[in-house]
């Protein structure tokens, strides 16, 4: 398959873009509002041309652990959910991490607490980049605005993942999902041969050949002594990813007197309210983080003292200013602006915020 | 003739199998694993699939699994080691996949797990040693801790009010459509120990065969944890697991 | 008719004293011994090399790969 210009779902974008990347593997659980992405799978029948595996699973849990079995045999595998399936996923995800495992997480995220509702939310935000699940470690996150970005970061994911031997998380939420957009397929990929994989991933468990000592992936050490020296190995990992891999993108930013913080479908609301703030005569840029974790924390640093007050503007109840106040230091007003339950604002609402809790 | 004269490798009859290292196992004197490890060993090698074998170990006493077996392996999360297998054997299908996992990993915190991957009829090979007991935690109640016995978390004996029954699981897994051969084995005598390892065999082999899902069940003791020894622990396994566990095929097609 | 003989050789460093093996030989030819090995137990021992038959009941118990059992037809 060529390079292709289609008008699709969020969802399915993703759904094309791991078939044309050349993903092994995909294992899921239905839930709303990210079902899209399995069911495309499905209707495309993949192994009949790429042999990409695709399996519903019983359960998120269940899910995960095939994602884990997966990755441990150096494939490229994957799984996707909404903010409930994640909380299940969590356990599995922390021994990827722990037992450095490569593989794509995607998280389309509804409103919570608990069962919560199926409408857009951006609350799993410290559940992504704080940890979520037990232990030191930390989930590369991507959170796109656009069907293109859910298309393009299935291959940003993976490559992360498995340059760093990390699970990756491409953080989404209703509205990104379900949105439909133009959206640039990239060309099919073949995928790899287990040659390639025994060469590229000399780590994984596909059958000890002679010329080596037996592969076990496992996230177990009983000698703390060990176990120390992991975490530590982790941390260096991590210190590289911070230093290396972070993304963002910055609108407006340049003669701002004031900066909005927004990702994801936040900071496409976010855009517009910009416009309409310059058209009143404020300057306003748009700071938006594509990693969530690793987070642009050096650049937004940079507007401590050129810009005279912050607004994040979150899906949430503020998750994500915690992380904007420690970037700038407190050294300029940060305020947030969110609506919860599934409630997604409009520019306008976005606009009044502002010059309420900023301009006044 | 002289015994030394014996001792030549062309008069060896029996010895530790090849694929076993020599890493000092975890395990206490005495304990089942140990042999059923021997099993897979001898039968991984004899089909001359040592190169092409991925083990799942569980969490439980048999977590430590990789360590003896010079196979790959992949460490599973508790109860999860079914799942993990679904995707190796689906990713790698020409590979010969197997989950070794004990009563509490199969049978409570991973039965989902264990149902569905037998229900889909994944081409695996499921070890599951039955000991009625938590050995690794230090001996609490297992789903298959048989009625009115003691353990740290019933110290009062399995009370079915409180605690429910005994589980039979292979009996349910026998259910599945995608169960191709359920057994239950013992490894507490030489001749049982050899009819077990065809039964390995048997399993194995289906999965390469794609026939489905086995399920080698070992009806096995925890001296530790029952607090008898070694030799006690196997007559009081036939005495009172054997008949709450029936030992042969359950299921074979 | 032909006479079988056997011999076994434990691997007493490995050898945790469990007995199974012991209890397994038809022939009464293994013991524990009073002697501990490094591990502190009370390893299993040939006694009686005179009767083994070589039927490696021993070795097939042994949950420790410990016995390597030899035989010949004398």
């Amino acid at each position: 398959m060529a390079e292709e210009v289609k008008l699709m779902k969020g969802n399915e974008a993703i759904a094309h873009a791991a078939i044309r990347y050349g993903v092994d593997g995909y294992f899921g659980y239905p839930i709303t509002p990210q079902s899209e992405i399995m069911e495309t799978l499905m209707d495309e029948k993949p192994w009949e041309t790429t042999g990409m595996v695709v399996l519903q699973a019983e359960s998120e849990v269940a899910a995960i652990n095939m994602v884990y079995g997966g990755a441990a045999c150096g494939k490229r595998v994957m799984t996707s959910s909404s903010s409930p399936g994640i909380s299940l996923k969590l356990e599995g995800i922390s021994y990827m991490a722990g037992a450095e495992l490569p593989g794509l997480i995607i998280n389309v995220m509804r409103g919570g607490p608990g069962l919560g509702t199926i409408q857009p939310s951006q609350a799993d935000y410290f559940q992504t980049v704080k940890g979520g699940g037990h232990g030191d470690y930390r989930l590369i996150t991507l959170a796109p605005a656009s069907v293109q970005e859910m298309a393009d970061h299935v291959a940003l994911g993976f490559d992360l993942s498995f340059k760093y031997n990390n699970p990756a998380m491409i953080l989404a939420d209703g509205v990104i999902g379900q949105m439909m957009e133009k959206v640039i397929l990239p060309e099919q990929k073949t995928r790899r041969t287990e040659e390639e994989i025994r060469k590229a991933q000399p780590w994984a468990a596909l059958g000890k050949s002679a010329d080596r000592e037996r592969n076990v992936v496992t996230s177990l050490e009983l000698d703390s002594a060990a176990m120390e020296q992991n975490n530590l190995r982790f941390q260096k990992k991590y210190k590289t990813i911070e230093e290396n891999e972070v993304l963002y993108e910055e609108l407006l930013c340049d003669d701002a007197d004031y900066l909005i913080v927004a990702f994801g479908s936040a900071s496409r609301i976010s855009q517009k309210a910009i416009q309409m703030a310059r058209n009143e005569g404020i300057k306003v840029g748009l700071f938006r983080p594509i990693t969530l974790w690793p987070y642009p924390a050096k650049a937004l640093n940079a507007y401590k003292e050129k810009v005279k007050g912050i607004l994040t503007v979150e899906l949430n109840a503020g998750q994500m200013i915690e992380d904007v106040k420690l970037a700038v230091e407190c050294k300029t007003q940060v305020e947030h602006y969110g609506r919860l339950g599934g409630i997604v604002p409009t520019p306008q609402d976005v606009l009044s915020a502002l010059k309420e809790k900023l301009i006044k | 003739m002289d015994t030394l004269e014996i001792i030549k490798p062309e008069n060896k009859v029996y010895g530790k199998p090849r694929l076993m290292n020599d890493n000092p196992m975890h395990y206490c004197p005495g304990c089942s694993h140990g042999v059923v490890h021997k099993l897979i060993a001898e039968v991984v090698d004899d089909m001359g699939m040592a190169e092409k074998t991925i083990g799942i170990a569980p969490v439980g006493c048999a977590v430590f699994a990789y360590n003896y077996i010079d196979i790959d392996w992949i460490e599973a999360a508790h109860g999860r080691a079914p799942a993990v297998a679904t995707a190796a054997k689906r990713l790698n299908p020409d590979k010969m996949v197997f989950s070794y996992q004990g009563d509490g990993d199969l049978a409570a915190i991973g039965t989902a797990e264990t149902i569905h991957a037998c229900n889909r009829g994944e081409n695996i090979v499921i070890v599951f040693i039955n000991n009625a007991i938590y050995g690794m935690t230090g001996g609490q109640m297992a789903p298959t801790t048989l009625l009115g016995m003691k353990t740290s978390t019933c110290p009062y004996g399995r009370n079915e009010h409180l605690n429910g029954y005994p589980l039979k699981i292979s009996d349910l897994l026998v259910q599945l459509e995608g169960t191709c051969l359920v057994t239950r084995e013992t490894v507490h005598t030489a001749a049982a120990i050899k009819k077990a390892k065809k039964m390995l065999r048997k399993g194995f082999e289906n999965s390469m065969n794609g026939k489905g899902t086995s399920v080698i069940e070992f009806v096995s003791t925890c001296a530790s944890g029952w607090k008898m020894t070694p030799d006690q622990s196997n007559k009081w396994m036939m005495e009172n697991m054997v008949p709450m566990y029936p030992l042969g095929i359950l299921k074979d097609k | 008719m032909a006479k079988i003989k056997g011999a076994v050789v434990i691997d007493k460093d490995r050898c945790k004293g469990c007995d199974l093996c012991v209890v397994a030989c038809p022939a009464d030819v293994l013991i524990l011994g009073q002697e501990v090995n490094g591990k502190g137990y009370n390893y299993a021992q040939v006694a009686n090399s005179d009767e083994c038959i070589g039927c490696a009941n021993c070795g097939y118990v042994c949950p420790d790969g410990c016995i390597t059992v030899y035989k010949v037809k004398l």
